[in-house]
């Protein structure tokens, strides 16, 4: 009925949307324009996926290419931000972030503070997570905890086309750096997409599926593993109810302890690196919060704790997945569990 | 899937397009309880919205197939209803006759779906059920769409043909709700029966979209049949002010929840489904504008402005209202023309059409059937 596009061509509509109501959004990174300018090319490509093409013709004064410098281009955005521009600049991987994160996280985070609240920088860093497309440990990280760690920056994690559209449109239009974190693996995914332009706030999570037995709080491509383990346990008599933080920073925590408060069990699905990760954040939060209606110890089903391996086995290891995710659910609703 | 007169399918009913399988809820009456046609048998939740199945025909409810929290496609068995003359095994041999040739209907079976016209340089949304008769066009009120009709369209629809239209501002119509006032509707209502090729309809309206249906009647009365005002703004100047404002500020699905509640006597009726889709509307670029801009004009200041002297109304009128309404008390009905017939049905809300919609069908049909 309604229309259907990917969660790619959902990001790249927001941003064409929000460059045709609003003249000051401008988009920048490495090849966004698309290869325009070579010989016999023209708006050939977009970004190393694809996601900025057909901008270029449309606003070819705002898509700019950059040279193969995160600390310039990263650093430029947030100046722009702080001088009347609202920057869309793109960092090709987060696992590049080494290069220039004094930018982000000394610089742009701390404007709002330390200028008593007279700058704003309304600044978006859209840039790819996580593993499953053979890329090996250094494109294939999932260091969304890292930002959500540091205060000033808000930090987003869509894991379905309408909420990216939704949520990039707010992330434009919303004053605070946003780090916009798009999964490589969902780009083709497909999902009911309004063509008018709307808002999705920052901060409110989802209820994906509702149950009375387990909370699953799962984060960004692990919501669709958790509604693939939440279909198998039903079968078994157990319901699920799936929270979709939608973003890690500011976090719903009062839509998560509300459904823990309902089902007494927490399974979290995060695939970023045990240690120090929005499992063990979350983890903590509810055992802090919903002791008393806890039955059983919150469950982290995650990466392990080493890099994403090149070996194709190794890396679909790696991911979690319906069948870990099921049996962490398993756990904390079977034997061991309190009454 | 012989039906005898004596024995009937209690079925799971289909609410609105998207719906292709609903949860039973709670048994409301016992094995063996005597129903008539019409009585509350059981409550089935749908993705979008609770609400209770009736009985389709008088008799002994002999089985409860279908148990409590099961869910059933549509179409599926819910339970037999049968004269008590009807022997055990008669009735058994039904409900295993059905349960083994039932398929249920495939998704994407090619159903109606909403259509849009331009109307006055507006893009305005439609469904249209049904053909032939003089047609009955629905009008919901403010901050409603189409679907606020998907207990009734398709009923009313067996007998003619039934369009529900988005006003502007609303649903899937243009953002642009023009001045926002009740002159600007009648308008755009002219305007899409002119491109529907329509030149008289019978007019039901929801609340605001009451008052746009008496409004037009008053405006236009060669070009309407009968006007059925159900749970109408329009007929006097109180209004709940919280729900206009409330239904504006609302941005999260707590406060959401909240505010739809008031149009229900049971707030339970309102799922979390319907509470988004609500908000995914809301979200959307320039429906807050057009929501401010309509209730600046329409209900200023807490009180419904530019009331009209409904008593003019020439057309026959049918006015339906719930006892436990909150939003547009049910005393305005005493301003209505003499002529008027007037329905209150008990213990039930605002949106009245959802909450008693096989009651509201009724009375809507059988109205209907009179002026034809």
């Amino acid at each position: 009925m309604a229309r259907r596009i990917t969660y790619m061509q959902a990001i790249n509509e927001a941003l064409r949307q929000e460059m045709e109501r609003d003249e000051s959004v401008v988009v920048f990174g490495e090849d966004n324009v698309g290869g325009t300018g070579a010989p016999g090319e023209d708006d050939a490509w977009g970004g190393v996926m694809g996601v900025t093409k057909g901008l270029y013709p449309h606003f070819p004064d705002r898509v700019i290419d950059t040279p193969i410098s995160e600390s310039a281009f990263i650093g430029a955005a947030a100046g722009a931000a702080c001088s009347g521009l609202r920057p869309v600049a793109e960092l090709m991987f987060v696992d590049f972030f080494g290069v220039c994160m004094d930018q982000i996280y000394n610089q742009a985070a701390k404007f709002r503070y330390m200028f008593g609240g007279k700058a704003v920088t309304p600044m978006v860093i859209r840039t790819m997570y996580g593993a499953g497309i053979r890329a090996a440990a250094q494109h294939s990280q999932s260091l969304y905890p890292i930002f959500t760690h540091i205060p000033g920056l808000k930090v987003v994690v869509p894991s379905n086309p309408y909420d990216a559209k939704g949520l990039m449109i707010a992330s434009i239009r919303d004053d605070d750096p946003v780090i916009f974190f798009e999964n490589k693996v969902l780009y083709t995914m497909e999902g009911e997409v309004p063509e008018e332009p709307y808002e999705i706030p920052l901060g409110e999570a989802e209820y994906v599926r509702e149950g009375d037995d387990v909370t699953i709080v799962a984060i960004g491509r692990m919501v669709s593993m958790a509604e693939q383990a939440a279909e198998a346990l039903s079968g078994e008599g157990i319901e699920c109810e799936i929270v979709d933080p939608r973003t890690t920073s500011p976090l719903d925590e009062e839509t998560i302890f509300e459904s823990v408060e309902n089902t007494g069990r927490l399974v979290v699905v995060d695939e970023a690196n045990p240690r120090c990760s929005l499992a063990t954040d979350i983890a903590a939060r509810v055992a802090e919060n919903c002791f008393d209606d806890l039955k059983a110890a919150p469950k982290m089903v995650t990466a392990p704790h080493t890099p994403p391996p090149f070996s194709p086995t190794l890396e679909d290891l790696y991911v979690p997945d319906p069948e870990r995710v099921a049996a962490a659910v398993r756990e904390v609703t079977g034997a061991g569990a309190r009454a | 899937m012989s039906e005898t007169q004596q024995l009937s399918k209690l079925g799971m009913p289909k609410w609105g397009l998207s719906m292709t399988e609903g949860t039973l809820i709670e048994w409301l009456i016992e094995e063996g309880t005597e129903v008539s046609q019409g009585d509350e048998v059981v409550e089935v939740e749908s993705e979008k919205i609770n609400n209770v199945v009736e009985a389709p025909t008088s008799g002994v409810l002999r089985r409860r197939v279908a148990k409590e929290g099961e869910v059933i496609p549509v179409g599926g068995m819910l339970g037999v209803i049968a004269d008590p003359s009807v022997p055990d095994e008669e009735v058994d041999a039904y409900v295993e006759e059905f349960q083994s040739t039932f398929v249920p209907e495939q998704e994407e079976a090619g159903g109606p779906e909403p259509a849009s016209v331009e109307v006055n340089g507006r893009n305005i949304q439609y469904l249209e059920m049904g053909e032939g008769g003089v047609p009955l066009v629905l009008i919901p009120g403010y901050g409603g769409d189409i679907n606020i009709w998907v207990f009734n369209q398709e009923v009313l629809s067996a007998e003619r043909a039934v369009y529900a239209v988005d006003l502007p501002g609303h649903g899937g119509s243009s953002k642009d709700a023009g001045d926002g006032d009740l002159d600007f509707f009648v308008e755009v209502l002219a305007g899409f029966l002119d491109s529907q090729g329509i030149e008289k309809a019978h007019l039901a309206g929801h609340s605001m979209g009451g008052a746009v249906a008496a409004a037009f009647a008053m405006a236009h009365p060669d070009r309407v049949a009968s006007a059925t005002l159900i749970a109408s703004a329009g007929l006097g100047e109180e209004i709940n002010a919280d729900y206009i404002e409330g239904f504006i500020a609302a941005n999260r699905r707590k406060e959401m929840k909240n505010v739809l509640g008031l149009l229900f006597a049971d707030p339970d009726l309102v799922t979390r489904q319907l509470v988004n889709d609500v908000l995914q509307y809301k979200r959307k670029d320039g429906v807050d504008e057009a929501l401010r801009t309509i209730a600046d004009k329409v209900f200023p200041d807490g009180k419904q402005a530019g009331v009209p002297d409904v008593a003019d109304i020439s057309v026959p009128v049918l006015a339906i209202w719930g006892d436990k309404d909150e939003i547009v008390p049910v005393e305005h009905t005493g301003n209505l023309p003499d002529h008027a017939r007037i329905e209150v049905i008990e213990g039930k809300g605002h949106s009245v059409q959802m909450e008693a919609a096989g009651k509201v069908n009724r009375l809507v049909s059988g109205f209907l059937a009179e002026q034809d």
